[in-house]
């Protein structure tokens, strides 16, 4: 052990807390924003503790909306976003692990080529063919629904990387016995990859629920209708008024309600990811 | 990439691909080419009608004084951003690394605004900073500082440079203590047995042992800064006051919206494709060099 005597000892911790309290002041700040009424936060008063009105705020928010305008209440929004968030991880998931099922375990005419036209996606992120992308979806008829929202984010290269790469370390030996035992390649995916890759799985899951949920530049491209509004760009929309027309308490509860759900699954599900954001990264 | 046993079969490899290759081609080449050839184009102020130009959209674009300011601005933010949030980031790394029995207390602590959408870290930023209402605002002009981010660029740009660090921290901070957690005690320990302080460890054994971390995430950095900063400059200033937080990836949106210009739009487009592609092969070489190492 490398000196620890001493004030020396107590100086990383001092760092840390100070660290911790400056990155979750923000928060903090937006919690005590949300709980205070709209004129005392907009005339620069706002005191430092939290307000009187939690409940009324939080329960406006959700299920009545701001008034200054016909928004949707956030409940709906809420729902949008946890659709899209679970379709856009669930379908990156499905599509990516059979992809790379196909490409591990069998031998085709193109199989290199098709792997290299999943790969190259990764340079072609949405926001280098923003309105190319959007007319597509237009034509498609997929502007204001949930397949426009998810199918068109829905490829993965990083997660058939993930995939391929995991796969690469199943033993042989399992495909060959999986063979003796007269089992086909669909057979073998249900009772052997798919169990082994579950803790693969979760890691993905976790990371791909977070960039579905928190998904700015494509939704505001395809929805136009209120109730198709996710909640990351529904805080937005209550922002553009004037300045002493913006309902800041309800504004702040929304953004509390729109970091809650992933902030939750990041410290619940530390362990997956942690590994999830390790592993795709290589 | 091949494995030993595999499966004979004839269609089952193709069904299986199909799913990702028609996601791929619908809204990922298709779109890409059209961008390419929208480039070449240019639209009659009712959209009515396209005549093909070659490079005009292009050499429009590199005559234009803006484009270099924007180029400037997405430079000077990809600076900032990375040297402030990976210089924070390694500081509380090293401090939770030596915290041995705080570590993953610290860890959650400190890893959870990466779950934060960016454009909800850009409402939680311009409440605090916005002059009229913000707290730390007040104080700032308390103290007898002029600051207000809705009319001085430099002051939106501080304000934009604050947000996406706070975002980034938290991604690097975790690279940063799996790297330091990496790092043989025994050959720290060593290092002070032979006398070496503190400082010097850091410097001399600490930090080159940690290069290849720290190039793979200036690589993620600058990625971060040009495509996920989109949101949090979305909700905070629009790319102004007077284009002084806009960013390439913004003005790409900004330039081709209602239709506007959407030549030049795919132009710009297309030169930040190229981008991607060089950033995307720096980044494996590292990769490929971390592995190794």
């Amino acid at each position: 052990m490398v000196e620890h005597r001493g004030f020396s000892r107590f100086v990383p911790h001092i760092v840390l807390c100070i660290g911790v309290a400056i990155i979750a002041f923000p928060v903090y700040l937006c919690f005590v924003g949300s709980t205070h009424p709209q004129d005392v936060t907009s005339n620069g008063q706002m005191p430092l503790t939290p307000g009187p009105i939690f409940f009324e705020t939080y329960y406006k928010t959700l299920f009545v909306g701001s008034s200054g305008s016909t928004r949707e209440p956030v409940a709906t929004m809420l729902v949008n976003s946890f659709i899209m968030a679970c379709v856009i991880a669930l379908g990156k998931i499905s599509i990516s692990i059979i992809s790379a099922f196909s490409v591990v375990y069998f031998k085709f005419p193109f199989r290199m080529a098709a792997f290299w036209l999943i790969f190259i996606t990764l340079m072609l992120p949405v926001e280098v063919r923003i309105y190319p992308t959007y007319k597509i979806a237009a034509d498609l008829n997929l502007l204001d629904s949930y397949a426009g929202l998810t199918v068109p984010l829905i490829a993965s290269a990083t997660a058939t990387l993930f995939f391929r790469q995991f796969f690469m370390t199943i033993p042989d030996e399992l495909v060959e016995a999986s063979k003796l035992d007269g089992a086909g390649p669909m057979r073998f995916f249900w009772d052997t990859v798919l169990p082994l890759s579950r803790t693969n799985i979760a890691a993905l899951f976790v990371i791909l629920f977070i960039y579905g949920w928190n998904q700015y530049l494509w939704p505001i491209l395809i929805t136009t209708r209120d109730d198709m509004q996710t909640i990351v760009i529904g805080i937005k929309k209550m922002i553009v008024t004037a300045d002493a027309l913006t309902e800041w308490n309800v504004v702040l509860a929304t953004a509390m309600l729109a970091m809650l759900p992933p902030v939750t699954v990041v410290v619940l599900m530390q362990r997956w990811f942690v590994r999830g954001l390790v592993e795709t990264e290589k | 990439m091949q494995k030993r046993a595999i499966f004979g079969s004839t269609s089952l490899p193709y069904l299986l691909l199909l799913p990702q290759l028609a996601v791929v081609a619908v809204f990922f080449y298709w779109p890409a080419s059209q961008a390419l050839w929208q480039s070449f184009l240019l639209e009659d102020a009712f959209g009515l009608s396209s005549t093909f130009v070659w490079f005009e959209n292009y050499s429009e674009l590199f005559a234009d004084s803006g484009y270099y300011r924007t180029m400037m601005t997405t430079a000077v933010f990809a600076v900032m951003v990375a040297g402030l949030s990976l210089s924070l980031a390694l500081l509380l790394a090293v401090q939770a690394d030596k915290a041995i029995h705080g570590a993953g207390i610290y860890r959650t602590l400190l890893i959870w605004p990466y779950a934060v959408a960016p454009a909800v870290a850009g409402v939680l930023w311009i409440f605090m900073f916005q002059p009229s209402l913000g707290v730390v605002a007040q104080g700032i002009r308390s103290l007898g500082i002029a600051w207000n981010p809705l009319l001085n660029g430099n002051d939106a740009l501080i304000l934009v440079v604050l947000a996406s660090t706070w975002k980034q921290i938290s991604y690097n901070f975790l690279f940063f203590l799996a790297g330091l957690q990496s790092i043989p005690r025994a050959v720290i320990e060593a290092a002070a047995i032979d006398g070496a302080s503190g400082t010097r460890r850091f410097w001399t054994i600490i930090l080159p042992l940690l290069s290849p971390t720290v190039f793979f995430l200036v690589v993620v950095n600058i990625v971060y800064v040009f495509f996920d900063t989109f949101g949090i400059i979305d909700a905070m200033t629009q790319g102004g006051p007077s284009k002084a937080t806009e960013t390439l990836v913004y003005k790409v949106f900004f330039d081709g919206r209602l239709g506007g210009n959407l030549g030049s739009s795919a132009a710009q487009s297309v030169i930040l494709m190229i981008l991607v592609v060089g950033l995307t092969a720096i980044q494996f070489r590292f990769i490929e060099r971390r592995v190794a190492y």
